[in-house]
């Protein structure tokens, strides 16, 4: 795959934080905690996957626009392998117990709110209406998931405890969305600090703390993941991998 | 009024056709089988969640992912209308569910078959949301109000998930020769106990009679049965695919397939807990619900704190 142009590796990145967090989340559809719980969380996973089949056919148009390949949403979430992919390290990690779940859509979902805000002032009207749809639903997501960390964060000692262990667990990997790629088109220096207020300001109110260490990981965005990615992409490709060419 | 007196006006209400409403005076005979058969469908919606969550991960591609995904989102919501009109009967969910988790409420036998290839998820659709749209058309109709009414809406979604799996297994019918053999595979798994999904034949169901007096079914195991096979004997032409009947034949006489005889010994098995994944259904679900118990106990725990704080306030 041609990409010289690094406008296609920025919306490969947007297309693969959404699928691959998708993916995780589908994993609880059917093994949630509460029934409402387990509507709300595959909701949440439905929104994430249309999110990134919008982001993947226009990526497929503008790459087939400019190298004449015939890319489509599939060839390019199944046919490319992890040191492809770009989304962030925290989309691909582990689910967890129900607190790292949320933690990680809460983090991710904060993030996600304020890049779109810009995106849906993009002079690329396809984009910024990508953007602006997304955006009514991760308003909700960010509410939703929000509710949750105060929730587990002030309700009992335990949902307290392993609030604590999830934060620690995932900070180290919020640091990537802020970190630019050579394909960024957003200054992320100005979303961190309202970022970090919004997210400090939730955490507060559920009784918990940004974690002192502040060492960040990161390769995500340049397609060098975690160990669990490779298998993610295993299972999820899997069929297309070993039909190649037919039609589903 | 005598006892007499209330059961005659009620069964007078039933055969008027008039709804029979929670608050309304109902034989105790009459609110035990209802929360039985609605706790019933809605375990069956919950646990029927497991065998196809079990290739969301592996959907061939990311429309049928999006379908697959919605598709268990709306069981999982036709599960809680289910335990929401089953509450109106003086149940509740936590009830229904330590019942289900003990083993004394069933569900439907049918989700103890395992789901082995992609094309399973089209031959559930097609076969079995269509047998159980057989019974819950009929069931839009049921005396008990709250269950008719939750069924209407649960009805609409179901037809359209049975045109679904049809849609999928067809792609599967046109495509290459794995496909179409993944696709014939998996309907000749899944046809026979579909059929069963019907429960026992009319001679040997205990449930019936009255249950027909009562109007909460208004058709027989045997003449549901029939009419499936009769839907599906058609709609098998136009995939080009078999069903794995050598006794299935237009009957011109009855105007009616004939079919073969079901495997009874099969059926009772997994009905007693012997099918291939009945262990493993309900310890997903055990599993989840005792995962979730620390999750249901924060959340009630914040819910107090916060209703301290504004009483405070």
């Amino acid at each position: 795959m041609n990409l010289k142009n690094l406008y296609h590796s920025f919306l490969l990145h947007l297309a693969d934080s959404s699928l691959i967090i998708a993916q995780r989340n589908g994993e609880c559809c059917a093994h949630g905690p509460i029934l409402e719980q387990d509507i709300a969380i595959t909701n949440i996973t439905l929104d994430l996957l249309g999110q990134s089949r919008n982001f993947y056919q226009y990526a497929a148009q503008r790459l087939n626009e400019a190298n004449g390949s015939s890319e489509t949403e599939d060839t390019l979430a199944y046919h490319r392998g992890e040191r492809d992919f770009k989304n962030f390290l925290l989309c691909e990690l582990p689910n967890g117990d129900w607190a790292q779940t949320i933690t990680r859509q809460f983090l991710f979902s904060c993030f996600q709110q304020l890049l779109f805000e810009k995106l849906s002032k993009s002079n690329d009207e396809h984009l910024a209406a990508i953007a602006n749809k997304s955006l009514k639903e991760i308003q909700y997501h960010v509410k939703w998931s929000s509710e949750w960390v105060i929730r587990l964060g002030d309700g009992t000692e335990e949902s307290h405890e392993r609030m604590k262990k999830a934060i620690d667990y995932l900070w180290p990997y919020t640091g990537e969305m802020f970190m630019p790629a050579t394909y960024d088109i957003i200054n992320l220096e100005d979303l961190k600090s309202i970022w970090l207020n919004k997210v400090e300001a939730v955490l507060q109110e559920a009784t918990l703390s940004v974690p002192a260490n502040t060492f960040m990981h990161s390769g995500g965005k340049s397609g060098v993941h975690t160990e669990h990615l490779g298998f993610l992409l295993a299972e999820m490709q899997y069929l297309q991998r070993t039909y190649p060419g037919a039609e589903w | 009024m005598t006892l007499h007196d209330l059961e005659k006006i009620f069964q007078a209400k039933i055969d008027q056709e008039i709804k029979i409403e929670p608050k309304d005076w109902m034989p105790e005979a009459y609110r035990k089988t209802n929360i039985r058969q609605i706790s019933q469908h809605a375990h069956s919606e919950i646990v029927g969640m497991l065998p196809e969550g079990n290739w969301i991960s592996r959907a061939p591609s990311l429309k049928r992912k999006a379908i697959l995904v919605a598709k268990v989102q709306d069981e999982a919501g036709h599960g809680l209308y289910l335990y929401a009109a089953a509450e109106t009967l003086g149940i509740s969910r936590d009830q229904m569910i330590d019942d289900l988790h003990s083993g004394k409420a069933k569900y439907s036998s049918i989700f103890n078959y395992p789901t082995l290839s992609w094309a399973d998820m089209g031959a559930i659709g097609w076969l079995v949301d269509g047998a159980a749209i057989m019974n819950q058309v009929m069931l839009c109709r049921t005396s008990y109000g709250p269950y008719a009414r939750a069924m209407v809406r649960i009805c609409k979604e179901e037809s359209f998930h049975q045109r679904q799996g049809f849609d999928a297994l067809l792609v599967l019918s046109k495509g290459s020769e794995a496909q179409r053999a993944m696709c014939q595979d998996a309907i000749n798994r899944w046809w026979w106990p579909s059929l069963m999904m019907f429960g026992p034949k009319d001679s040997e169901s205990t449930n019936s009679d009255q249950s027909m007096k009562w109007k909460i079914k208004r058709k027989t195991n045997d003449e549901l049965r029939q009419n499936f096979v009769d839907m599906i004997a058609e709609q098998i032409k136009l995939l080009g695919m078999t069903l794995p009947d050598p006794d299935l034949k237009w009957n011109e006489e009855r105007k009616h397939y004939d079919f073969g005889e079901i495997d009874w010994t099969e059926f009772w098995n997994v009905v007693k807990g012997n099918g291939p994944c009945n262990k493993q259904r309900l310890d997903a679900r055990r599993k989840a619900h005792t995962e979730g118990q620390w999750v249901r106990e924060a959340a009630i725990a914040y819910a107090n704190k916060k209703k301290e704080k504004s009483a405070a306030a």
